[in-house]
Protein backbone atom coordinates (compact mmCIF):
# COMPACT_ATOMS: atom_id res chain seq x y z
CA UNK A 1 0.00 0.00 0.00
CA UNK A 2 1.29 3.50 -0.81
CA UNK A 3 1.73 5.80 2.15
CA UNK A 4 0.22 9.23 1.56
CA UNK A 5 1.83 12.17 3.30
CA UNK A 6 -0.81 14.57 4.54
CA UNK A 7 0.20 18.20 4.41
CA UNK A 8 -0.56 19.99 7.68
CA UNK A 9 -0.02 23.48 6.33
CA UNK A 10 0.64 24.86 2.86
CA UNK A 11 2.37 28.19 2.22
CA UNK A 12 2.17 30.01 -1.09
CA UNK A 13 5.47 31.89 -1.34
CA UNK A 14 5.34 32.22 -5.13
CA UNK A 15 6.67 35.59 -6.29
CA UNK A 16 8.63 36.17 -3.07
CA UNK A 17 12.30 36.93 -3.67
CA UNK A 18 15.12 35.15 -1.82
CA UNK A 19 15.19 34.53 1.17
CA UNK A 20 11.40 34.99 1.57
CA UNK A 21 10.26 31.40 0.86
CA UNK A 22 12.91 29.95 3.21
CA UNK A 23 11.95 32.42 5.95
CA UNK A 24 8.26 31.52 5.51
CA UNK A 25 9.15 27.83 5.88
CA UNK A 26 11.24 28.48 8.99
CA UNK A 27 8.38 30.47 10.52
CA UNK A 28 5.86 27.69 9.83
CA UNK A 29 8.20 25.02 11.22
CA UNK A 30 8.73 27.07 14.38
CA UNK A 31 5.00 27.49 14.89
CA UNK A 32 4.19 23.85 14.14
CA UNK A 33 4.41 20.65 16.21
CA UNK A 34 6.76 17.71 15.70
CA UNK A 35 5.46 15.51 12.92
CA UNK A 36 3.72 18.38 11.08
CA UNK A 37 4.20 18.40 7.32
CA UNK A 38 4.67 21.83 5.75
CA UNK A 39 4.48 22.53 2.03
CA UNK A 40 6.06 25.65 0.52
CA UNK A 41 5.46 26.75 -3.05
CA UNK A 42 8.31 28.87 -4.40
CA UNK A 43 9.31 30.48 -7.70
CA UNK A 44 12.65 31.69 -6.31
CA UNK A 45 15.55 29.77 -7.92
CA UNK A 46 17.55 30.16 -4.70
CA UNK A 47 15.06 27.96 -2.85
CA UNK A 48 16.23 24.91 -4.86
CA UNK A 49 19.51 24.90 -2.94
CA UNK A 50 18.54 26.96 0.12
CA UNK A 51 15.61 24.93 1.39
CA UNK A 52 17.36 21.50 1.21
CA UNK A 53 20.48 23.01 2.87
CA UNK A 54 18.45 24.46 5.72
CA UNK A 55 16.33 21.33 6.19
CA UNK A 56 19.51 19.22 6.52
CA UNK A 57 21.17 21.70 8.88
CA UNK A 58 18.07 22.00 11.05
CA UNK A 59 17.61 18.17 11.10
CA UNK A 60 14.13 18.06 9.60
CA UNK A 61 13.03 15.77 6.77
CA UNK A 62 12.69 16.82 3.14
CA UNK A 63 9.80 14.60 2.06
CA UNK A 64 9.65 15.74 -1.56
CA UNK A 65 10.64 18.38 -4.09
CA UNK A 66 8.26 18.60 -7.07
CA UNK A 67 7.98 20.93 -10.04
CA UNK A 68 4.41 22.15 -10.51
CA UNK A 69 3.69 24.57 -13.35
CA UNK A 70 6.40 27.17 -12.98
CA UNK A 71 6.81 26.73 -9.23
CA UNK A 72 8.56 24.21 -7.00
CA UNK A 73 6.77 22.50 -4.14
CA UNK A 74 8.90 21.59 -1.12
CA UNK A 75 7.34 19.27 1.44
CA UNK A 76 9.08 19.21 4.81
CA UNK A 77 8.35 17.23 7.97
CA UNK A 78 9.16 18.86 11.31
CA UNK A 79 11.35 16.39 13.21
CA UNK A 80 12.30 18.26 16.40
CA UNK B 1 30.68 25.08 20.53
CA UNK B 2 31.69 28.61 19.60
CA UNK B 3 34.32 28.25 16.89
CA UNK B 4 35.40 30.91 14.37
CA UNK B 5 34.00 29.00 11.39
CA UNK B 6 30.59 28.84 13.07
CA UNK B 7 30.39 32.62 13.19
CA UNK B 8 29.62 35.43 10.78
CA UNK B 9 31.23 38.70 11.81
CA UNK B 10 30.29 41.83 9.91
CA UNK B 11 31.36 45.43 10.18
CA UNK B 12 28.71 47.55 8.46
CA UNK B 13 29.93 50.99 7.48
CA UNK B 14 27.88 51.88 4.39
CA UNK B 15 24.37 53.09 5.17
CA UNK B 16 22.72 52.69 1.76
CA UNK B 17 19.72 50.40 1.37
CA UNK B 18 21.41 48.11 -1.20
CA UNK B 19 24.44 47.41 1.01
CA UNK B 20 22.29 46.97 4.10
CA UNK B 21 19.95 44.62 2.22
CA UNK B 22 22.90 42.53 0.99
CA UNK B 23 24.21 42.32 4.54
CA UNK B 24 20.77 41.47 5.96
CA UNK B 25 20.37 38.57 3.50
CA UNK B 26 23.69 37.15 4.74
CA UNK B 27 22.68 37.63 8.36
CA UNK B 28 19.28 35.99 8.01
CA UNK B 29 20.90 33.08 6.12
CA UNK B 30 23.57 32.67 8.79
CA UNK B 31 20.93 32.74 11.54
CA UNK B 32 18.92 30.07 9.69
CA UNK B 33 22.05 27.93 9.35
CA UNK B 34 22.62 28.25 13.11
CA UNK B 35 25.71 30.43 12.86
CA UNK B 36 26.30 33.01 15.55
CA UNK B 37 26.36 36.53 14.07
CA UNK B 38 28.25 39.54 15.41
CA UNK B 39 27.65 42.93 13.78
CA UNK B 40 29.38 46.23 14.45
CA UNK B 41 27.67 49.33 13.06
CA UNK B 42 29.92 52.20 12.06
CA UNK B 43 29.34 55.63 10.58
CA UNK B 44 26.65 55.73 7.87
CA UNK B 45 25.35 52.26 8.67
CA UNK B 46 24.86 53.33 12.28
CA UNK B 47 23.10 56.49 11.12
CA UNK B 48 20.62 54.35 9.15
CA UNK B 49 19.71 52.50 12.37
CA UNK B 50 18.27 55.63 14.02
CA UNK B 51 14.80 54.67 15.28
CA UNK B 52 13.09 57.61 13.59
CA UNK B 53 14.44 56.89 10.10
CA UNK B 54 15.30 53.19 9.88
CA UNK B 55 12.65 52.48 7.21
CA UNK B 56 13.15 55.77 5.35
CA UNK B 57 14.94 55.88 1.98
CA UNK B 58 18.70 55.56 2.55
CA UNK B 59 19.61 55.70 -1.15
CA UNK B 60 21.84 53.32 -3.09
CA UNK B 61 25.60 53.07 -3.44
CA UNK B 62 27.07 55.13 -6.34
CA UNK B 63 27.70 52.13 -8.62
CA UNK B 64 23.95 51.49 -8.81
CA UNK B 65 23.59 54.34 -11.33
CA UNK B 66 20.26 55.31 -12.87
CA UNK B 67 19.56 51.82 -14.19
CA UNK B 68 20.21 50.26 -10.78
CA UNK B 69 17.93 52.84 -9.21
CA UNK B 70 15.09 51.80 -11.54
CA UNK B 71 15.65 48.08 -10.90
CA UNK B 72 15.73 48.71 -7.16
CA UNK B 73 12.35 50.42 -7.26
CA UNK B 74 10.94 47.20 -8.74
CA UNK B 75 12.36 45.09 -5.95
CA UNK B 76 9.59 43.70 -3.78
CA UNK B 77 11.69 42.04 -1.12
CA UNK B 78 11.44 42.54 2.60
CA UNK B 79 13.02 45.65 4.14
CA UNK B 80 16.50 44.98 5.55
CA UNK B 81 15.42 45.98 9.06
CA UNK B 82 12.62 43.39 8.97
CA UNK B 83 15.07 40.72 7.75
CA UNK B 84 17.37 41.55 10.68
CA UNK B 85 14.41 41.35 13.07
CA UNK B 86 13.57 37.87 11.76
CA UNK B 87 17.24 36.85 11.98
CA UNK B 88 17.30 37.88 15.66
CA UNK B 89 14.11 35.90 16.25
CA UNK B 90 15.42 32.66 14.82
CA UNK B 91 19.10 32.86 15.68
CA UNK B 92 21.88 34.26 17.84
CA UNK B 93 22.48 37.70 16.32
CA UNK B 94 24.14 40.56 18.21
CA UNK B 95 24.16 44.09 16.83
CA UNK B 96 26.54 46.59 18.41
CA UNK B 97 26.95 50.31 17.82
CA UNK B 98 30.53 51.54 17.40
CA UNK B 99 31.35 53.90 20.24
CA UNK B 100 33.45 56.27 18.07
CA UNK B 101 30.64 56.56 15.50
CA UNK B 102 28.12 57.33 18.26
CA UNK B 103 30.32 60.27 19.36
CA UNK B 104 31.02 61.48 15.84
CA UNK B 105 27.36 61.41 14.74
CA UNK B 106 26.14 62.67 18.15
CA UNK B 107 23.83 59.67 18.58
CA UNK B 108 22.56 58.66 22.02
CA UNK B 109 21.71 54.96 22.69
CA UNK B 110 18.00 55.87 22.98
CA UNK B 111 18.07 57.33 19.43
CA UNK B 112 18.72 53.86 18.00
CA UNK B 113 16.23 51.23 16.88
CA UNK B 114 15.78 48.36 19.40
CA UNK B 115 17.53 46.08 16.87
CA UNK B 116 20.79 47.52 18.26
CA UNK B 117 21.73 45.66 21.45
CA UNK B 118 24.45 47.86 22.91
CA UNK B 119 27.43 50.16 22.33
CA UNK B 120 30.82 48.49 21.88
CA UNK B 121 34.38 49.65 21.62
CA UNK B 122 36.46 47.99 18.91
CA UNK B 123 38.34 45.68 21.30
CA UNK B 124 35.11 44.25 22.71
CA UNK B 125 33.82 43.67 19.19
CA UNK B 126 37.04 41.96 18.08
CA UNK B 127 36.95 39.74 21.14
CA UNK B 128 33.44 38.59 20.16
CA UNK B 129 34.04 38.51 16.40
CA UNK B 130 36.93 36.03 16.07
CA UNK B 131 39.49 36.09 13.28
CA UNK B 132 37.50 36.63 10.08
CA UNK B 133 35.65 39.92 9.62
CA UNK B 134 33.69 41.04 6.58
CA UNK B 135 33.55 44.79 5.99
CA UNK B 136 30.57 46.19 4.08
Amino acid sequence: MTQVTEVTRSIDARGMPCPGPLMSLIGAIREGSIGDVIEVLSTDAGSLTDIPAWVTKASHELVSVTETDGATSFVVRKMR
Amino acid sequence: MDRDDDRLSLVLSSGTDDRLTGAAVLVVGAAAMERKVEILLQFWALDSFRADRITKDHGLSPEAGTEGQTLWEWHEGMHWSEMLRQAKEIGDVSIHACSLSMDLLKIAPEDLDPLVDDVHGVAAFLAAAGAAITFV
